[in-house]
């Protein structure tokens, strides 16, 4: 059953075991407020700068001991408040009950040159890049609070030691609480940097810590940027034109004279608001009016024509981003060859917190509260909006409610902004759902056609793909390649003798962006559902097709043992279902999942879902197995339901109705399991979970029915055995 | 002017009374803890309950609920203490937290008509939808919630 641990302090960590046979032990794993850390509803501040006991930028230590660290990423229920917390306190040695973290000041990143690095939360980086950071912080802060107690006892500072928030001088058994040594601290400079601990020594890293905003998110008391108030601040909703790249042309207000709430009409160039005391009467207001777009060319476009230039593409000329050997005098050679295309539509991201943002445009300063992935990236828009000075910004960054991407590129935080500087007061703008599906910045639409050619013993001896995409973000593009869309494709982890990766940029006018696994989260549905393609061809077993291509890495073959076995590859299933696998590295972290599915009557239903890990070393394994899950179903909705389609230049989605999401009926039964290998890896997780699946379901059902989807969504596809492939 | 009963207290509030109730809860009264989420009843994140019955407050007008016993995530317990509110902390169900407010408040409802729910019963009686693909810990949840109440 369950193992749980429950986190007493430093010094008492208590595993308990749940078992079956004794029911559920109640009440076992809380960790009542006097244990554990604890973060506010507001977890933000204005400028912390310069507060006293202030050891570095990112630790404070007040005189009653409470240690304040600074959080230099996004919380949007990834877990990394708690986790980068956790890092740091290993090396501090302080108490965890002690601790309360805060969002670290985007306004003193800028200030003061980059002090927490990037602020920006994608790319599953926050552990992997920031971890090794705050270790160093927290080491740093703990030799010179050591130094400092060293020094007022007059005695070498080797001859101390800290642990739990005390120094102890060791042969006098004198100590001294950290809030009775933080000022003095904060004034010592160390000759050199402290040696961070090795692995083996880690104490409080590894521990299934509980998260530290859950406590807040069972009783509606966690402040979203959605939540808040500010005083004098009116409410506006927006809707901007639903073609892409279009401007107002006229806004007809008749409708809504006389209405009640202070309504105020804002024009902006390429958007129209309506603010008012209360957001249901600025939203009635904003439906009712009657606004003409100027929308050009583009006004007359559609899926079915992309979908086709996409494909089309993928014969036109593109750039080389990875080529080993010769693929064309190996396929030239090959016993045998085969060929296939595959391609996936533009899908939104659809955090259950529409996009919103406060902003509060003032003579000599701009505060902006929102849940943002990037309070870097909202600093600067919220700069260039409003024609002030970056430094004169101020952005309170909130908890998110989701973000996978969305809340990268803060479209809100400018729009809040205009509009603030129009009616001069504080406005909270809100999205409606159906502007966060109709205004995203989607994921790609993307083709990819594969050849492999086979030797005559089945051995594969050459991959060529071609792929054609859009991009993110045109000033990325060197040489004809945006490393994003191929991500996936030439880092990926098999090996062949020739391979060639060639790719074909192509964008329309929809805004494209980050999407959870940018690159990977389509590319990883094209290569291993191709992979299972080369193994029918070969005539062999999916996962060992893997294992031969995957033959140069021993930490591969050891995490698809683990997959073999935990989800009962090879056993026989009953008619009509099936397992696929799929493997992938991404973000330094190795993933294999396993799905079990069942086709009735053409419909699928996802059954089962093992997932194996190597991520290397691991902060909070429950952290691990919730980002994995969480990933996965992520991806699932993806894989069954997620289309976006255009029709005349617009978005024809616009709520949960027509784009569907993955519900509890439709969320197989998971296991995750941790299985690292040794090294120095930190691998991210919040990604990976989310590409995998898709390959995994659509390789299940090949197994099931013997159709091989070459497309996503699942949904309204023809899954009929014998229906043709 | 509606006259409503939110957590026990009865409140005046001067609003039209086709206003959501969600609205009405998040602006007028102040409770921020129900969430919008779609605004046409798809997702659940505004789940409240009235008279004991699990509603979707985005699509219920004020002027329906008048008289009415409200309940919402805030009046649920004074100190997080429900069984069901036990149940997410021991499972650590929620990430980005969000639509949690709604998934517990649906949760409570369906456990008093279904005291002791299989699987099978969770995924057709619990719809509401969180995007962070909480739900393989959300069912544990539901099932320890369960059992914390039957004792």
């Amino acid at each position: 059953m369950t193992m749980m641990d429950k986190t007493l302090s430093r010094r008492t960590f208590v595993t308990t075991a749940l078992t079956a046979a004794g029911g559920f032990a109640l009440g076992v794993g809380f960790v009542t407020p006097s244990e554990a850390a604890t973060l506010s509803v507001r977890p933000w501040n204005d400028d912390a700068s310069g507060m006293p006991g202030e050891i570095n930028a990112w630790v404070v230590i007040q005189p009653d001991d409470t240690v304040i660290i600074r959080y230099g990423r996004a919380e949007m229920g990834q877990g990394s408040f708690t986790a980068l917390p956790q890092i740091l306190a290993e090396e501090l040695e302080c108490d965890w009950a002690k601790v309360k973290p805060e969002y670290a000041s985007a306004n003193r990143n800028f200030k003061e040159n980059k002090v927490y690095g990037t602020l920006s939360t994608g790319g599953s980086r926050a552990v992997r890049e920031q971890g090794q950071i705050v270790q160093q912080a927290g080491a740093s802060a703990r030799e010179r609070l050591i130094a400092a107690a060293a020094k007022r006892w007059n005695v070498p500072a080797s001859e101390c030691e800290a642990a739990m928030s005390k120094v102890t001088h060791k042969m006098s058994g004198r100590t001294f609480r950290f809030g009775e040594l933080a000022v003095e601290a904060s004034q010592i400079k160390l000759d050199k940097e402290p040696a961070l601990k090795r692995p083996d020594q880690y104490k409080f890293i590894g521990r299934r810590l509980e998260r530290l905003d859950i406590p807040l998110k069972i009783n509606g008391s966690a402040k979203f940027g959605i939540d808040l108030e500010v005083p004098g601040m009116v409410r506006a909703a927006i809707i901007k034109c639903p073609v892409f790249g279009g401007t107002v042309k006229s806004v007809d207000e008749s409708a809504i004279a006389g209405r009640r709430g202070g309504l105020q009409v804002v024009k902006l160039p390429n958007a129209v608001a309506v603010v008012a005391d209360r957001y249901y009467r600025a939203q009635q207001a904003l439906n009712a009016l009657k606004i003409e777009w100027e929308v050009g060319a583009a006004g007359t476009t559609n899926s079915v024509q992309f979908r086709k230039e996409y494909i089309d593409a993928l014969d036109q000329p593109g750039a080389n981003a990875r080529h080993d050997g010769n693929v064309d005098t190996a396929m030239a050679g090959a016993a045998k060859v085969i060929e296939a295309t595959y391609d996936v539509p533009i899908i939104a991201h659809a955090p259950m917190e529409p996009l919103n943002a406060i902003a509060h445009v003032q003579a000599n300063r701009v505060d902006v509260w929102v849940g943002t992935q990037n309070a870097d990236a909202a600093l600067t828009l919220a700069a260039q909006a409003s024609g002030m000075k970056p430094e004169d910004v101020y952005i309170h960054n909130t908890f998110s409610g989701g973000g996978f991407g969305r809340r990268l590129g803060p479209d809100e935080v400018a729009q809040a902004v205009a509009v603030s500087k129009q009616v001069g007061k504080p406005v909270k703008l809100v999205w409606t759902r159906e502007e966060e599906i109709r205004q995203g910045r989607y994921r790609t639409q993307a083709a990819i056609r594969f050849k492999a050619g086979f030797a005559a013993d089945g051995t594969p001896v050459a991959l060529d793909m071609r792929n054609s995409a859009g991009s993110g973000n045109p000033a990325n593009v060197q040489n004809g390649v945006d490393p994003q869309t191929i991500q996936g494709l030439i880092n990926t982890a098999y090996k062949l003798p020739n391979f060639r990766v060639v790719s074909i940029l192509k964008n329309t006018h929809v805004p494209l962006g980050p999407w959870r696994a940018p690159g990977h989260s389509q590319n990883v549905f094209f290569v291993e559902s191709f992979i299972d393609e080369m193994a029918l061809a070969a005539g062999k077993d999916p996962v060992q097709m893997r294992r031969e291509l995957l033959a140069h890495r021993n930490d591969f073959q050891q995490l698809i043992d683990v997959l073999v076995e935990k989800s009962d590859w090879g056993k026989p299933m009953p008619a009509g279902k099936g397992r696929g696998v799929a493997v992938h590295e991404s973000y330094d972290s190795l993933v294999g999942m396993v799905a079990e599915v069942a086709v009735t009557n053409g419909e699928v239903k996802v059954e089962r879902v093992v997932i194996v890990c190597d991520c290397g070393t691991v902060v909070n394994p429950r952290g691990v197995e919730n980002q994995l899950e969480g990933g996965m179903i992520y991806g699932l909705s993806a894989a069954l339901f997620g289309e976006i389609t255009v029709k005349d230049g617009r978005v024809e989605q616009g709520n949960f109705d027509t784009y569907p999401v993955v519900r509890l009926k439709d969320a197989p039964k998971t296991e995750v399991y941790i299985s690292p290998t040794p090294g120095k890896r930190w691998g991210g997780v919040g990604e990976p979970g989310a590409t995998m699946i898709q390959p995994a379901v659509t390789n299940a059902i090949f197994s099931a029915t013997g159709k091989r989807l070459r497309s996503l969504p699942i949904k309204g596809q023809d899954l009929r055995p014998n229906s043709g492939v | 002017m509606a006259n409503i009963i939110v957590n026990g207290t009865a409140r005046q509030i001067d609003v039209e009374p086709e206003t959501p109730l969600l609205w009405v809860l998040r602006e007028d009264v102040g409770l921020t803890g129900t969430k919008f989420g779609c605004g046409i009843a798809e997702c659940g994140a505004c789940t409240v309950h009235v008279d004991g019955v699990a509603i979707r407050s985005c699509s219920v007008p004020v002027r329906t609920v008048e008289g009415k016993q409200i309940t919402t995530i805030e009046g649920l317990s004074p100190d997080s203490s429900h069984p069901v509110q036990q149940a997410w902390l021991a499972e650590q169900v929620p990430q980005c937290g969000y639509c949690q407010s709604g998934q517990i408040m649906a949760t409570v409802a369906f456990l008093k008509n279904t005291p002791n729910p299989t699987d099978a019963d969770i995924d057709a009686g619990l719809t509401n939808i969180c995007r962070c693909g909480t739900y393989e810990r959300l069912r544990r949840a539901v099932h320890r919630a369960a059992a914390l109440m039957r004792t």
